[in-house]
């Protein structure tokens, strides 16, 4: 009886979740469909003067990405190696209390990462190359925050190596860094790599900590060290004023961001049955 | 071919923080010889296996005491695990082949030990060919071995360890997770082994014992705590053995 009771309640939750998740598109899709009907290729060029009437998002969206993958490039190798460093290498004792550090990094509010950002990570890039704020301290600080849980994702595709492999291993005298490579890496690859896609889905959406240190200015990343806007930075500036097609410009940006990062959901759910497929 | 060496243990003891697995272990492998570890499950003989090729030095909390001789040198004082391990291969319980193509679950371990590349498919096929496998595979060696029977995977990991030229082989069990067609296959394996290795095997299969041993230890616990109860020829255990559970054990009343 109580089970039945549970079933349609967790039923119910999730179809009210579903029913949200379908309600913001169908509201996107609704609100800038004839918009991007009139404006149709305009939309990918480059000059984004809203009060003129030019919507062009390539700039921000290559900023978006580019801020977005270098975070990526830097983060998941490091990620990879910290897990594995810590699964096959580190002393017993250390294994436990990194990991729940890391769990602590994961939890803490990215506006604590964007002043970090802001206090630390800018100033310090200014001494080095005018002006600090740019794609560069974005993706320093996105990188931070993606690391944690793309090194706890990894180190749970790690936990699942059947042990008689590195049994194995062990017996016949191979070197831990043999087996990581030959083995272990090259059978946890599509795991990992959907743990990675997901934190790329969090990289692209992630708002505050960018707009604090990125310089927020409308151009096409150059150099690193140039300031860049992202799409989901230019939603949270100009929200708050826009009106009309302006308005209407932030709400498709938006169903961009959200296409995108459904995409790369269902990129991560492939990878990871793919890895099951296999096992 | 060169002589494989004689396998001593004295008085060895292998525990688990303050739980001793075996105790006062001794008995004497000769050359050449296939010596089955027979007892009832927990009676510590595959901790004492682990013990003799230091796998037990990756378990946190495992120390092993005694001493353990090749030819009379005690492995305790060989520079490291990695060459004892060379010449002292292991096969476990369950298939464990490597997650790659049958040519490079033999490839890699060879790889591994610095063998220069255009020996390596030679001693693969050899080693191959030495368990039987090669006429089975040999137009498929770059298939996952993952797609063989697990017969043929254990007989793969027979090859994997044969390949790195051992002296002295460790089976663990090898034949209980197989299947009887694929187990005699193994059985007749170990068999075409005798004098080129000198073999230690735990079995908990008597019938399988008596078959392929030259000598047999049987072990027991005793308080909790694994012991050597007696070491003799094949049908010496079988037939006359000295101590009670040998006899009881042998005659299928125990264990």
């Amino acid at each position: 009886m109580a089970d039945r009771w549970l079933h349609r309640l967790l039923w119910l939750s999730a179809m009210l979740a579903a029913l949200v998740l379908g309600g913001i598109v169908v509201l996107l899709i609704g609100r800038t469909a004839p918009f991007i009907a009139q404006q149709g290729m305009e939309l990918l060029a480059r000059q984004w003067y809203p009060g003129d009437g030019e919507f062009g998002m390539a700039a921000m969206i290559a900023g978006s990405l580019a801020v977005a993958v270098l975070a990526l490039v830097l983060a998941a190798p490091l990620a990879v190696a910290l897990a594995a460093w810590l699964r096959y290498f580190a002393p017993g004792w250390l294994r436990r209390p990194a990991l729940a550090l890391f769990a602590l990094m994961a939890g803490i509010p990215s506006v604590v990462y964007g002043l970090w950002g802001l206090l630390v990570l800018v100033p310090w890039i200014n001494g080095w190359v005018p002006p600090g704020a740019s794609w560069l301290a974005g993706s320093l600080v996105l990188a931070l925050m993606i690391l944690p849980l793309a090194l706890l994702v990894t180190d749970a595709a790690l936990a699942q190596v059947p042990p008689d492999w590195l049994h194995a291993g062990a017996a016949l005298a191979l070197s831990r860094v043999g087996m990581l490579r030959r083995v272990v890496l090259p059978h946890t690859a599509p795991a990992i790599a959907s743990g990675v896609v997901l934190q790329f889905g969090r990289a692209l959406g992630e708002t505050m900590a960018v707009l604090m240190v990125c310089g927020n200015v409308v151009q096409w990343p150059g150099s690193v060290f140039e300031p860049v806007r992202t799409l989901t930075a230019n939603i949270a500036l100009e929200m708050s004023y826009a009106a009309g097609d302006h308005r209407i410009a932030l709400f498709a940006s938006g169903l961009l961001l959200m296409l995108v990062t459904m995409a790369l959901l269902a990129l991560s759910w492939r990878l990871g049955r793919r890895h099951h497929g296999t096992a | 071919m060169k002589q494989p060496p004689t396998l001593e243990l004295d008085d060895v003891h292998v525990r688990y923080g303050e739980h001793a697995a075996i105790a006062h272990a001794s008995f004497r492998v000769e050359s050449g010889e296939i010596m089955a570890l027979v007892g009832p499950s927990g009676c510590g003989k595959s901790s004492l296996l682990a013990g003799i090729n230091r796998l037990t030095d990756t378990i946190p909390g495992c120390t092993t005491r005694g001493t353990i001789t090749l030819d009379g040198s005690p492995l305790g004082q060989w520079p490291d695990a990695a060459s004892l391990r060379r010449t002292v291969g292991m096969v476990f319980q369950q298939p464990n082949p490597f997650p790659l193509s049958i040519h490079d679950n033999l490839r890699f371990p060879l790889a591994e030990h610095g063998v220069p590349r255009r020996e390596r498919d030679e001693r693969a096929e050899q080693a191959l060919r030495s368990v039987g496998l090669w006429e089975e595979v040999h137009n498929r060696l770059g298939r996952s071995a993952l797609t063989l029977s697990g017969g043929q995977q254990q007989r793969l990991c027979m090859a994997r360890a044969l390949v790195l030229e051992p002296e002295v082989l460790l089976l663990d069990e090898p034949c209980s997770a197989l299947d009887p067609m694929a187990s005699a296959a193994v059985e007749e394996l170990i068999d075409s082994l005798r004098g080129r290795y000198t073999i230690l095997m735990v079995t908990h299969n008597l019938a399988q014992a008596r078959r392929l041993a030259d000598q047999v230890t049987v072990c027991w616990v005793d308080n909790d705590c694994g012991c050597v109860v007696e070491t003799g020829g094949r049908e010496q255990i079988f037939t006359r053995g000295r101590h009670p559970v040998t006899r009881a054990y042998c005659a299928g009343e125990c264990g």
